[in-house]
């Protein structure tokens, strides 16, 4: 289809030129500031260059992404379990609505200070503590996605005798894959922030720890270097591996 | 030493069992029970028996329980006072008025999970051959027109080897073509192996054309407003047949076939 590959190169020039602007802009305004307050976007490149070779950034980030997957592997699971049982019956969903509630509208820093005190300053804590922060939100999400199963496909699946196996694979989870989708497309952003909270306030490692610890240097560079290469590799697992999975997610539509 | 008799069925047997029903089904009450509402009656002394091979119309007026009476006759509703009795191998496909596919999968795979487990990775070949679906097999439901997804359910239902074809308005919302297309696969396909058909509809005519017997439900409550047999062969119902036969029940049956 070269209309269709045609308009997606069009996209692609159009993001990398507003993405230029802005670098444009950044550069021009550097120039009339103290760049201890905004460095230049040539002193955050050489920042990124040293942590690069030193190892730091690479080690830092690679903790912080394993903080991310598994903790959001933890809410996904936990949350679309939670999500679907109380989609589904009645009873569960008014015995766990308002604590799911509270969950919900708890801020992350009380989840993520309660777990420390609670657990210690350790990686079980930390893990656990953006879990909790982000599973209320998958499955309030999920809930959704089992209220609205399709009332004639159910009846079509009894009357066809489908067994359990087959009911939960072709009938159910389809109707919550577009659910799931949108759950881990705004989730994984979400636990990603949240990390970062935790790392902040208890590890001594990963990309949280790296800002807080430049913050108290006031090495803006830093900071802004943290933060631009750690947008990209998210920026990236949006681009090869949510995306991807939307589209399959809505191939038959 | 076994006696002929034991190998081959005599005539006598052979007629009984054509005779014993293959399905029978009681409904002395039917009630829906709202949590927020006064309980309506739906079904009020419905008796239904099908025998094997035989075409049966059910017709009623259009919100008469008909519905209830099918998801009754299916095993999907227990909650009714009377009985259900089935006979024991007894395998029914239904054809729901929307096709009810999985848009998700795709006509192949919607008609293969109708099958039981070990059954699934029989060939599906020669039934998609005989209904005009081979093309379609790979595609996803959203790329069929309602008669030609009709047409995959019937598939599904069919694949399932049904000792009983039950069909809810399957003709309902089609152009005459796709309609008598429709109609021609159906009775084809259950006539060929020899499966009972038990069809829901509102459409006297198109019922008077095909069915061996009519069963004629009031409103709600659904009841049996009468029972009748057409032996007429189907080759000999002219136009001038349809037309007195129509008048005959509407005369009878006011409630429930309309005059025009």
């Amino acid at each position: 289809m070269p209309l269709r590959a045609g308009r997606r190169l069009m996209a692609l020039l159009a993001r990398l030129a507003s993405a230029l602007i802005l670098l444009a802009c950044w550069w021009l305004a550097s120039r009339f500031v103290d760049p201890r307050t905004l460095p230049s976007p040539e002193a955050v490149a050489a920042f990124v260059g040293r942590e690069a070779a030193s190892g730091d950034l690479l080690r830092n980030i690679g903790i912080t992404l394993w903080r991310v997957v598994a903790s959001f592997v933890l809410a996904m699971a936990t949350g679309a379990v939670l999500g679907i049982a109380l989609g589904r019956s009645r009873t569960a969903d008014r015995l766990l609505d308002t604590p799911l509630l509270v969950l919900l509208n708890t801020p992350a820093l009380i989840v993520t200070v309660l777990a420390y005190i609670w657990l210690g300053l350790t990686e079980t804590a930390a893990i656990l503590a953006v879990a909790l922060n982000k599973m209320p939100n998958v499955a309030v999400i999920l809930r959704e996605g089992a209220r609205g199963l399709d009332p004639g496909l159910e009846e079509m699946a009894q009357a066809f005798r489908y067994d359990r196996r087959t009911w939960i694979r072709h009938v159910l989870l389809p109707q919550l894959e577009p659910f799931a989708v949108a759950a881990t497309r705004s989730g994984i952003s979400l636990a990603w922030k949240i990390v970062l909270v935790v790392e902040l306030l208890g590890r001594p490692n990963g990309v949280g720890y790296a800002i807080s610890y430049y913050f108290q240097l006031f090495d803006v560079a830093a900071l802004i270097g943290y933060s631009l290469v750690f947008s990209a590799v998210m920026l990236a697992v949006d681009a090869l591996l949510l995306q991807p999975l939307d589209a399959h997610a809505r191939r038959w539509r | 030493m076994p006696a002929a008799g034991d190998k081959i069925p005599s005539a006598a047997g052979l007629r009984r069992e054509a005779a014993a029903p293959i399905l029978t089904l009681t409904v002395r009450r039917k009630v829906y029970r709202p949590a927020d509402a006064a309980p309506v009656e739906a079904v009020r002394d419905l008796a239904v028996s099908v025998r094997a091979g035989e075409t049966l119309c059910l017709i009623g007026p259009s919100g008469a329980g008909k519905t209830t009476t099918l998801r009754i006759l299916l095993g999907l509703d227990r909650d009714f006072e009377g009985s259900l009795a089935t006979a024991p191998d007894l395998r029914i496909g239904m054809v729901f008025q929307e096709p009810r596919l999985l848009p998700w999968r795709s006509v192949e795979e919607n008609v293969r999970l109708s099958l039981p487990r070990p059954e699934r990775g029989r060939s599906l070949d020669a039934l998609f051959d005989e209904l005009g679906l081979a093309e379609w097999r790979d595609r996803y439901p959203r790329a069929l027109s309602l008669g030609m997804a009709r047409r995959v359910a019937l598939a599904r239902a069919l694949a399932l080897a049904p000792g009983l074809l039950v069909l809810d308005e399957p003709f309902v919302s089609l152009d005459d073509a796709a309609a008598a297309s429709l109609r021609a696969a159906v009775f084809g396909s259950a006539g060929s192996r020899g499966a009972a058909v038990l069809m829901v509809t509102h459409n006297v005519p198109e019922a008077l054309a095909v069915a061996d017997r009519l069963l004629l439900l009031s409103g709600r409550p659904a009841r049996l407003a009468g029972e009748v047999a057409l032996p007429t062969p189907r080759a000999e119902r002219g136009r001038d047949w349809l037309e007195a036969t129509r008048r005959d029940l509407a005369a009878k049956f006011p409630g429930t076939v309309a005059e025009g």
